[in-house]
């Protein structure tokens, strides 16, 4: 061994650098954000919780046609569709599963009308599993209240589509 | 009968004076540890519960307190259920000798350094019966590595007290405090300093020396197998440890409770109050230090403690004794 890195060793030349390099990063700003007041920006593709577009009448944009259900590789969605009086189809039950979901976005692209999306919000952890078995009301509760940002990620996404 | 009870009254009145202080330290000092850590990194740390996050601590506890407790089918259950009580118990009773200012201590024996080592050394106890009730191979391996861990740099430390006591004369802590009145003992035995400092890393488990807890090759040593409050007790049994290290560095290097100075706006704080700064200033190095080194190998640590810090150690005795010898300064004469 050389005699500088045994005088090193020695005075622990090397321990005393790394722990003043710790201390002087003690006082520089924080690289992470304070989470739960403080968020980060979402991409327009970013996949969270899912929702059920309208169109701007108030009318359903589901037409169950099922391309979703078929797409769903965890099979978490489940479509039962009826003839409505009008002479549409229209879906009378649309349940996801979001225990089984893996948030792969396959439904929403393989969407024909936009109508499954899915949306910014990656915050709704429940207290059980039943809350989290969503229902086609629950979901279209969701797009209501989402909307406006989902129409806006929709159209920014729409020249890459 | 009446004068019985009032002794056993203030006997347990004084030591709750010291031990609930000492609990609720662990608690603050387990948030300061991982937010010395977090800002090292750069990273916030624990900053919700409380003002700065400083209730983390009784939040987890809560959690602790309310998850089940598994004991495992082939374990040895009694010995199980003892380890974590043993590993705390033993950190908290040698809490009793430590001097916090003149005549404010629990216990002021005459052989308190040596309680404090004796005690200190029982703790390895508590890690060998955990890792050996759990029978199970993880826990088993972290206890083998902790018995040798601290059976090593026990020595180390026992040579560095000699030091200390050399130019003492005392066993009694604060004997040793006062001794350090004109000279803080970390001056000339800034060296011994060191290796007391780096051998209570290693005897307290704590990082470049966590060996017996590596959870990169030990998922978490001899606590794999411990979960909610008995985990708990295991981890406010380490703290209660590393603060009593820090304590004894505090006690034994840095004088204590002793002012820096002794001219007014400094001699004016509370001896107490020198006491915590010191053991803050000594854990908030332990804090950094587990920041910054990465983990020892365990040859690399056997061979630290046995081929380096002993023989250095013992050295420095006959270093010691020579210059107090040499220059007629033995105290007791």
């Amino acid at each position: 061994m050389k005699i500088s890195r045994l005088l090193k060793t020695i005075f622990m030349i090397d321990f005393v650098t790394g722990l003043l390099i710790a201390i002087k990063e003690t006082f520089k700003a924080k690289k992470t954000i304070n989470y739960p007041f403080e968020k980060g920006s979402l991409g327009t593709r970013s996949r969270g919780e899912h929702a059920l577009r309208r169109y701007p009448n108030g009318e359903e944009r589901c037409i169950a046609c099922k391309l979703c259900e078929a797409v769903c590789p965890a099979q978490a969605i489940t479509i039962e569709s009826k003839e409505r009086d009008d002479g549409s189809r229209k879906t009378v039950r649309y349940d996801i599963d979001m225990l089984k979901c893996i948030y792969c976005g396959l439904c929403e692209e393989s969407c024909p009308v936009d109508a499954i999306v899915q949306g910014p919000n990656f915050e709704f952890a429940t207290e059980t599993r039943e809350e989290l078995y969503y229902t086609k009301e629950k979901l279209l509760e969701n797009g209501d209240r989402w909307e406006n940002i989902l129409a806006a990620n929709i159209k920014a996404d729409s020249s890459h589509r | 009968m009446d004068s019985y009870f009032s002794i056993i009254f203030t006997e347990v009145y004084k030591i709750l004076f010291l031990l609930v202080p000492v609990l609720v330290s662990v608690a603050m000092i387990v948030w300061l540890d991982r937010r010395v850590w977090a800002f090292v990194q750069k990273r916030r740390g624990p900053n919700v519960v409380g003002p700065f996050g400083l209730f983390q601590s009784l939040a987890d506890a809560l959690k602790y307190i309310f998850k089940e407790i598994i004991i495992p089918a082939s374990s040895n259950k009694l010995v199980f259920v003892l380890a974590p009580v043993v590993t705390m118990t033993l950190a908290l009773i040698s809490w009793a000798v430590i001097p916090f200012g003149e005549n404010f201590v629990v216990a002021d024996i005459n052989v308190g350094i040596l309680y404090l080592f004796a005690v200190s050394s029982l703790g390895v106890y508590g890690i060998i019966m955990g890792g050996w009730a759990s029978n199970s191979k993880y826990p088993f391996l972290g206890a083998i590595r902790s018995a040798a861990q601290m059976v090593s740099y026990e020595v180390s430390i026992g040579v560095i007290i000699i030091n200390v006591l050399l130019c003492v004369g005392s066993l009694n802590l604060s004997d040793i405090v006062m001794a350090q009145q004109n000279l803080w003992f970390v001056i000339p035995l800034f060296p011994m300093f060191v290796i007391f400092f780096i051998s209570a890393l290693a005897e307290t488990n704590r990082p470049p020396f966590d060996l017996p807890e590596a959870e990169a090759e030990l998922v978490a040593g001899y606590q794999t197998e411990y979960s909610g409050m008995m985990y708990a007790m295991f981890w406010l049994g380490e703290y209660a440890n590393i603060l009593l290290m820090c304590a004894m560095g505090a006690v034994l290097f840095l004088g204590g409770w002793l002012s820096p100075i002794d001219i007014f706006p400094f001699n004016a704080i509370p001896g107490p109050f020198w006491l915590i700064f010191k053991i803050l200033f000594l854990f908030i190095l332990f804090a950094l230090v587990k920041a910054t080194v990465p983990r020892y190998r365990y040859d690399q640590l056997m061979k630290l403690g046995w081929k380096i810090f002993l023989p250095f150690s013992l050295f420095y005795v006959v270093l010691t004794s020579s210059f107090l010898l040499y220059f007629d300064l033995l105290p007791g004469k």
